[in-house]
């Protein structure tokens, strides 16, 4: 059985960073991927904004995939493709995963484990859109499949349904391609997507945006035909009355993202009902030692910048972590108008520099960030305006703090 | 007034440009990349396209491109009929100039992902 210090699963920005980061520490690392190609969702991203904050530059995704291999081919950390882990056993001194490859199945040991398996989309089913079930009915990854990688239209009057920014840049791109987008209809009553997205691709072609709209059902037997439109109040219950059919040949959702946490869950790993992700510390250690999780399988980010960043602390820690060594950690809770912050702990080591990401719940137009650890406040950060769609990022240092007698750090968010 | 939200960095400044004596009073910005960006949104807005074009190998059949540089946003449906024209028909690497002056908007077309037999045949 071939043993790896740190085995990581997904070749994605969050495991290529990990890798590399392991491979500085002098860990023997594996990357599985069951593509044929490392890189991930950035293969099919060819628009630009990547790399900003990582590289300072404005890279396209593709871009920004292809230094992110580059550098992983050159730390000499193993890449393996069109390679799958379908049975994950937890020992003592680490894990042992079953694979599934072009060379038959084979066992492999790894004594820390990252999972860098990144998220689904959410489908039509998932979001309650009814009718029947034609060809054309797509999610905004897959229409960006389709016409970024084959080179193929999925449709020519086409509705999205959610403004996440997949939908927002499908609107763009679809357009640019000779498509007609006839509307973007989001069920909240605020955007999803960051503003530039909805700046850059809707009002810059003159593409509708319809809130508190949402899609009750598709029509067409073959082939989409149309959809009925219908307002809703502001628990996305539909309003009788303003249904509203539009005749259309494509509907592209953009209805949220999942964390893909089906191995996570089989090893044990408690999951966060918030972000659907694992529980992690500030290295991403889930709840089951030697296990780690980063980028959007641990939480879904804006930015692939912020995914590469978390990869990299977790690929530095599970390389340098030892069985056995279970550290203690300090809760971190949400409290008011947050949606959730990660890491939800830490440990109770005092460390100069954590880095934590949070979502408010609701759109406030200035706020002030508090973070308590147990009665003092240590931080208070300013913002003009705070949008659930944007994850922000804030640095604490606790160098000199007394992490060991205190219950919890908190953070929350005071509307001004 | 003009309302506007910056598109240079993920954290989307709103901004409002007011032209005021033939001079551009922008509000909102948290760093000078976003006045600048206002007055050339109002003036002569710029845009980075992002796009595919026909290649003819069987294992990449698109590759995808961009604009070297920001190219004037009123431009765009001219460059992309001239991209749709345009067919890769040798190896390319992630940056290399596909048109050096494409459509005559002053920017290069640049490939963003590698195009060569080493890429294309690569299965570890």
């Amino acid at each position: 059985m071939k043993k790896y210090d740190v085995v990581i699963i997904g070749a994605g920005p969050a495991g290529l960073a990990a890798a590399v980061s392991a491979r500085e520490e002098d860990a023997s690392v594996l990357v599985i991927e069951r593509e044929a190609r490392p890189g991930g969702i950035l293969k099919q991203c060819i628009h630009d904004g990547f790399g900003l904050i990582r590289y300072r530059e404005k890279l396209s995704g593709c871009e920004y995939a292809s230094r992110e291999i580059l550098k992983t081919r050159e730390s000499g950390a193993e890449i393996q493709t069109l390679s799958f882990v379908s049975r994950i056993t937890k020992l003592e001194k680490g894990f042992v995963l079953l694979l599934s490859s072009r060379h038959g199945m084979s066992n492999i040991f790894a004594r820390s484990l990252i999972l860098a398996t990144g998220c689904r989309e959410r489908t039509a089913r998932q979001v309650a859109v009814h009718g029947t079930r034609p060809a054309g009915v797509l999610t905004a990854g897959t229409a960006q499949y389709y016409l970024n990688v084959l080179g193929q239209l999925p449709g020519k009057r086409c509705v999205i349904l959610g403004s996440g920014d997949i939908g927002l840049i499908m609107a763009r791109r679809l357009t640019l391609e000779g498509a007609e987008v006839l509307g973007v209809y989001e069920a909240k009553s605020e955007p999803g997507g960051l503003s530039r997205n909805l700046y850059q691709c809707l009002e810059d072609f003159d593409i509708p945006l319809h809130l508190s709209t949402t899609v009750l059902e598709v029509h067409g037997k073959e082939r989409v035909q149309g959809v009925t439109l219908v307002k809703v109040d502001e628990n996305l219950t539909p309003l009788p009355g303003t249904e509203e059919d539009l005749s259309c040949d494509a509907l592209i959702l953009s209805v949220g993202l999942i964390p893909e946490n089906e191995l996570a869950q089989n090893l044990g790993a408690v999951i966060d009902p918030v972000t659907k992700g694992p529980v992690a510390d500030e290295d991403g250690m889930t709840s089951v030692p030697g296990l780690f999780s980063c980028g959007n399988a641990y939480h879904v980010s804006d930015l692939a910048d912020y995914v590469s960043e978390s990869g990299e602390r977790a690929g530095r820690a599970a390389a340098v972590w030892t069985p056995g060594n279970i550290p203690s950690t300090l809760p971190v809770t949400a409290e008011k108008n947050l949606l959730y912050v990660v890491p939800q702990g830490i440990r109770r080591q005092p460390q100069e520099k954590i880095v934590f990401y949070f979502r408010c719940s609701r759109t406030l137009q200035g706020a002030i960030l508090r973070v308590r650890l147990g009665e003092n406040e240590i931080l208070q950060k300013h913002y003009d305006i705070l949008r659930p769609a944007e994850i922000e990022k804030v640095i604490l240092n606790l160098s000199g703090k007394d992490l060991c007698s205190c219950e919890r750090l908190t953070f929350s968010l005071e509307e001004l | 007034m003009k309302k506007l939200t910056c598109i240079i960095c993920p954290r989307g400044c709103r901004l409002e440009a007011q032209e005021i004596d033939g001079d551009i009073l922008v509000k909102g910005h948290a760093c000078p990349k976003g006045e600048a960006f206002a007055k050339s949104e109002l003036t002569h807005p710029m845009r980075c396209l992002t796009t595919s074009v026909k290649t003819c190998f069987p294992e990449l059949p698109w590759l995808p491109v961009r604009t070297g540089k920001d190219i004037a946003k009123e431009d765009i449906p001219r460059i992309l009929r001239e991209i749709r024209r345009y067919r890769l028909e040798k190896e390319v690497h992630c940056g290399d100039i596909l048109i050096e002056n494409v459509a005559g908007s002053g920017s290069p077309l640049i490939a963003t992902l590698e195009c060569c037999a080493d890429s294309l045949a690569r299965k570890e």
